[in-house]
Formats: C-alpha cells, sequence, structure tokens
C-alpha cells in the first residue's frame, strides 16, 4: 500500500471488497429454503475436518506450535534490548570502554553510575561501573549514545528477582577473557546500519 | 449366543459387576478429562498436560489431590442440604443408569478367588426388560442436579443456569423419545439385549435408521451438555452456570456424573445404532464394543474442538420446529414400512 492511499481518510472512497451476503429471509418458505440449504451444505464437517487436520498436522508433521520454554527458547532478534553487554577489543582483549561517561548523562532513569581515574599510561580507566537494573527502563540510550559499541544490549531477558534492585557491575557485564572468541558483533540499537559506508559524506572544507 | 444357556445371575455376581462398574466407570470419566484435554490440545496444536508422569498420564492424579484437599466452602445464603446433595444427584443417576446398559462382556470369577469363587458376573448388572426406558428416564432426572443446583446456591450465574438447564430439558428431551421410538419399533423391544440380537446378522440399524440416528446423536449432545449445547456452564456467558459457586469434590462429582454421561450417551449409541457387542468381521466383539464407545467419546471432544455453541433459544428452536417434525415423520414412514 503507498503512502498516498494510507494517508487518504475519505472512508468510503476506497475500493473496499463487499463480503456477498444474502439477505436474512423474513417469509416462511424462504426461512425454510435456508433451514434445508444450511441442513445439507456439509460445512459442519469442513470444520470437522480443519481440526483433525491440525490434529494430524501437530501429531504427525512436527507442526506443534508449543515451545517448552524453560528447555527451549525462541530466537530474539538482534535489535532486542535486555540485559546490557559491556564488549570488549577482538584484538588486545581491552575493554572498549574509555570512560567517556555519555551513558552516564543520557541514562534518562538515572540507572547508570560510574567513576573514573587515568591510569599509569594517561589512559582513562573504568574503576566503578554499576547499573541499576531495578530502574533500567531499556530504552537503549545507552548503546546509542555509545561511541565505541562498548555497552551494548545482549540477548539475556530472564532477569525476574526477588529484590527491586538488582545491580550489576561492570565486570558481571564484560565479556569473560576465556569467551572472547564468542564474542559477537552487536547489530542491535545504535549499531552501525549495513549501509553506513554509503552514508558517509567527505567533510566540506570550507567552513 | 442362547440367553438360556449362561450360568444362574446371583446377587454377588450383581455386587460384584457393580463394584466394577463403579471402580472402571468412574475411574475412565477422571480419565476422560486427561484425555479431553489432550485432544483439544491437540487440535488446537497444543501439547496438553505433559509435565506430571510420562505424557502428563499422572495429571489425573494430581487433579484428584488437588480436588480432595480444597476446601469445601458453602456459601452463606445457600440452601445447605440441597446445595450438598445436588451434586450426588447427578453423579448417583449417572452411574444408575449405567445399571441398565451392557458395560464389559460376561465373565466368570476363577475358582481359586476366596469367597467369589465361580460367581458368574452378568455383562449387564440388572437385566431389565425395559432397559432403554430405565437408561433414558435415568439420564433425564440427572438433570435435576444442575437445576437444584443453580437454584440453591444463591448466585445469579447459578439462577441463569438452572433456568436454561429447564430451557435444555425441555428441547432435546422431546427429541431423544422420539429418535429412538423408530429403531424400538422395528426391533419390538426396550430391551438392549434385544437391540443387540437384532443386529447380530443383519446390517447395524444406522443403515435403517440415519435419520433416527442423527437425531438421537443431538439429542445425545443436549443431554450430556457437550460444546454445541453446553448452555448450562457456558464460561463466556454465565461464569460456569450451575457450578459457579461449588468447589472440591462437589464439583468433581460434577464432572464424573457428565464424563459417566458421555460413556452411557455412547453406549446406547452404539447397542442400539452401531451394531452393539458383535464380532464384526475378523475383530472380536469386546473390541468392538470399546472402539465404538471410544470413537462416540472421541466424536464428542472433536465436534468440541470444533463447532461454536448455540444459544438457548436456538436450541428450542432446532430441536422444537425442526427436530421434533423430522423425528415424526421419520415414525411415520417407519410405520407404514413396517405395515406394508
Amino acid at each position: 500500500m503507498s503512502l498516498e492511499q494510507f494517508k487518504d481518510r475519505n472512508v468510503g472512497t476506497q475500493n473496499y471488497v463487499k463480503l456477498d451476503l444474502e439477505h436474512t429471509p423474513t417469509e416462511g418458505w424462504c426461512k425454510f429454503k435456508q433451514v434445508v440449504k444450511r441442513t445439507f451444505q456439509p460445512e459442519l464437517f469442513q470444520g470437522l475436518g480443519v481440526t483433525l487436520r491440525e490434529m494430524i498436522n501437530a501429531l504427525f508433521r512436527n507442526k506443534m506450535h508449543t515451545t517448552k520454554y524453560p528447555f527451549e527458547k525462541l530466537p530474539i532478534s538482534p535489535r532486542y534490548r535486555a540485559v546490557h553487554d559491556m564488549l570488549r577489543l577482538m584484538e588486545s582483549g581491552n575493554y572498549r570502554c574509555i570512560g567517556c561517561g555519555l551513558c552516564e548523562k543520557i541514562c534518562i532513569s538515572d540507572c547508570i553510575a560510574m567513576e573514573t581515574k587515568y591510569d599509569e599510561n594517561q589512559r582513562k580507566e573504568v574503576s566503578e561501573y554499576t547499573i541499576n537494573f531495578g530502574r533500567c527502563i531499556f530504552c537503549g540510550y545507552c548503546a546509542e549514545v555509545c561511541p565505541e559499541l562498548a555497552i551494548v544490549h545482549g540477548g539475556r531477558f530472564e532477569n525476574a528477582s526477588e529484590q527491586r534492585a538488582g545491580f550489576s557491575l561492570f565486570e558481571d557485564m564484560l565479556t569473560p577473557m576465556d569467551q572472547l572468541n564468542q564474542q559477537q558483533e552487536y547489530a542491535g540499537f545504535g549499531a552501525i546500519s549495513p549501509n553506513a559506508d554509503e552514508n558517509i559524506k567527505s567533510t566540506p572544507l570550507a567552513y | 449366543m442362547d440367553a438360556t444357556m449362561l450360568p444362574e445371575v446371583t446377587a454377588a455376581g450383581v455386587i460384584v459387576k457393580a463394584v466394577i462398574i463403579l471402580a472402571v466407570i468412574a475411574a475412565i470419566a477422571g480419565f476422560g478429562t486427561y484425555i479431553e484435554r489432550k485432544i483439544l490440545a491437540f487440535m488446537q496444536r497444543r501439547l496438553g498436560p505433559t509435565h506430571v508422569g510420562p505424557f502428563g498420564l499422572l495429571q489425573l492424579a494430581a487433579d484428584g489431590i488437588k480436588l480432595f484437599t480444597k476446601e469445601d466452602i458453602i456459601p452463606q445464603h445457600a440452601n445447605k442440604f440441597i446445595f450438598a446433595i445436588a451434586p450426588v444427584i447427578t453423579a448417583a443417576t449417572a452411574f444408575i443408569a449405567l445399571a441398565a446398559v451392557p458395560v464389559f462382556p460376561d465373565f466368570t470369577i476363577w475358582e481359586w478367588v476366596p469367597f467369589l469363587g465361580g460367581v458368574f458376573v452378568p455383562s449387564i448388572a440388572a437385566d431389565i426388560n425395559v432397559g432403554i426406558l430405565f437408561v433414558l428416564g435415568m439420564m433425564a432426572s440427572g438433570l435435576y442436579g444442575p437445576l437444584l443446583a443453580g437454584m440453591a446456591q444463591a448466585n445469579k450465574w447459578g439462577i441463569i443456569g438452572s433456568a436454561r438447564t429447564a430451557i435444555q430439558f425441555l428441547s432435546y428431551e422431546v427429541v431423544t423419545g422420539l429418535s429412538i421410538l423408530a429403531p424400538i419399533m422395528i426391533v419390538g423391544s426396550l430391551s438392549f439385549v434385544d437391540f443387540n440380537n437384532y443386529q447380530t446378522d443383519g446390517l447395524w440399524m444406522v443403515v435403517y435408521q440415519p435419520v433416527a440416528f442423527i437425531l438421537f446423536i443431538i439429542a445425545g449432545f443436549a443431554e450430556t451438555n457437550r460444546t454445541p449445547f453446553d448452555l448450562l456452564e457456558h464460561e463466556a456467558e454465565i461464569i460456569s452456570g450451575y457450578v459457579t459457586e461449588y468447589s472440591g469434590m462437589r464439583w468433581g462429582l460434577f464432572f464424573i456424573g457428565e464424563y459417566a454421561n458421555m460413556i452411557t450417551i455412547g453406549i446406547i449409541a452404539s447397542v442400539v445404532f452401531l451394531g452393539g457387542y458383535n464380532d464384526f468381521w475378523f475383530i472380536p466383539a469386546w473390541i468392538m464394543i470399546i472402539l465404538k464407545i471410544a470413537f462416540s467419546f472421541f466424536f464428542m471432544l472433536w465436534v468440541r474442538a470444533s463447532w461454536p455453541h448455540v444459544r438457548p433459544d436456538q436450541l428450542m428452536w432446532l430441536c422444537w420446529k425442526v427436530l421434533m417434525p423430522l423425528a415424526v415423520i421419520n415414525i411415520l414412514i417407519t410405520g407404514l414400512v413396517i405395515m406394508i
């Protein structure tokens, strides 16, 4: 459907398809004919056929709808915004976070708290980093604003807990060193779009 | 199979038979809830109960424990005596009706069994010669259960449920009687044994009386409160109708009664219309009767999964304006054919 058709609010001018419904009979003879027609139409048995077909599909053709949830999980979209992950650089294994503090600033529910300091190489080091998942609304702004794709949303959505405040530390969210080779590049919110190269324009030099 | 060749039926045999019927049918009635949930689930491409036992088979035990241990609540303004006795009426009439229908083949208890050795257990607990009348009458009086339950519980949904019970009873009962009258005219007897023997050599009764069979099945659905006509307790409209205020085992008794009635209707349909407990080709008789009853049970669940239910006024319209004239015409034609 094109946008013009979609924006057309003049109800009744569009191309609606009307169902070919008969009028309800009022006279006795017409009512009787309708009853006879409905009696000998196989509609009821078509209904029985549908349910039997679905049962055979489910039992013998492996088309059962049920997912036994705690034991098997459906794949979730890469754009799904669940509990955060902290990514590492693939080459060196260092964490990507540069301690810029943008995520802390943009967080609209004030749930990210971080402290940074300079290490011996005058490089920003994250000394404290917590996310309060009792407050986090999983809006995705932190992942979107992160210039290094360091904080991203992972796929761990089962975060029910007995306490309202569930703090997560930087080390908990950071990719473990021994699983570095399994670290996936984040494709979701805030990631570079697949056609990013085409969108790059040369910087105008003459201001 | 001459009836005079069979051993004498003693009181001990009848008591054993009654205990067997009570135990087996009550177990099957409970098991029917499991079957129903499974079949409905498969037809909606779900799994149904799976977690308790293998394939969820022990779900029945879990439900039983739950029902037995639940609090037995009697509402404040209810008529306590009638409220307490109504589920018993439903369950008891359902089992009394089973006394006069043939359930399982007859057998003699082994000699080495203490006290009961050599006792002949008949296939019918009470082989009365008006079996059909007795069974239909008992199943009809079973509707006193919902009627009294709904009126005794001081609940508006219950009142609507019992009003619908009365409507349903007035609607289907005429069709049940008239539809089964034509086969009775052909066989000339009201005994299930005579019906069975009539179909031993010849064709099944459904070949002679297809219209009566369809009418009886429709009336049977109404009689057992199954889905096209489950007006008494339709959840979407009247919460649960007559069982709204019930809990625990009193609630369970209604459902044992309902499932026992489903089995009874299955047995009547099998014996009267579908050839009874006779051998069929190479399949022995006892397998045939179980297959027929199982299919009629499955058919009730199948219909529940497929068809929407009707309104009370539609049921009454259907029964009195369509089915009853059809049944009368069927009886008329049957009578003419017998006369000629």
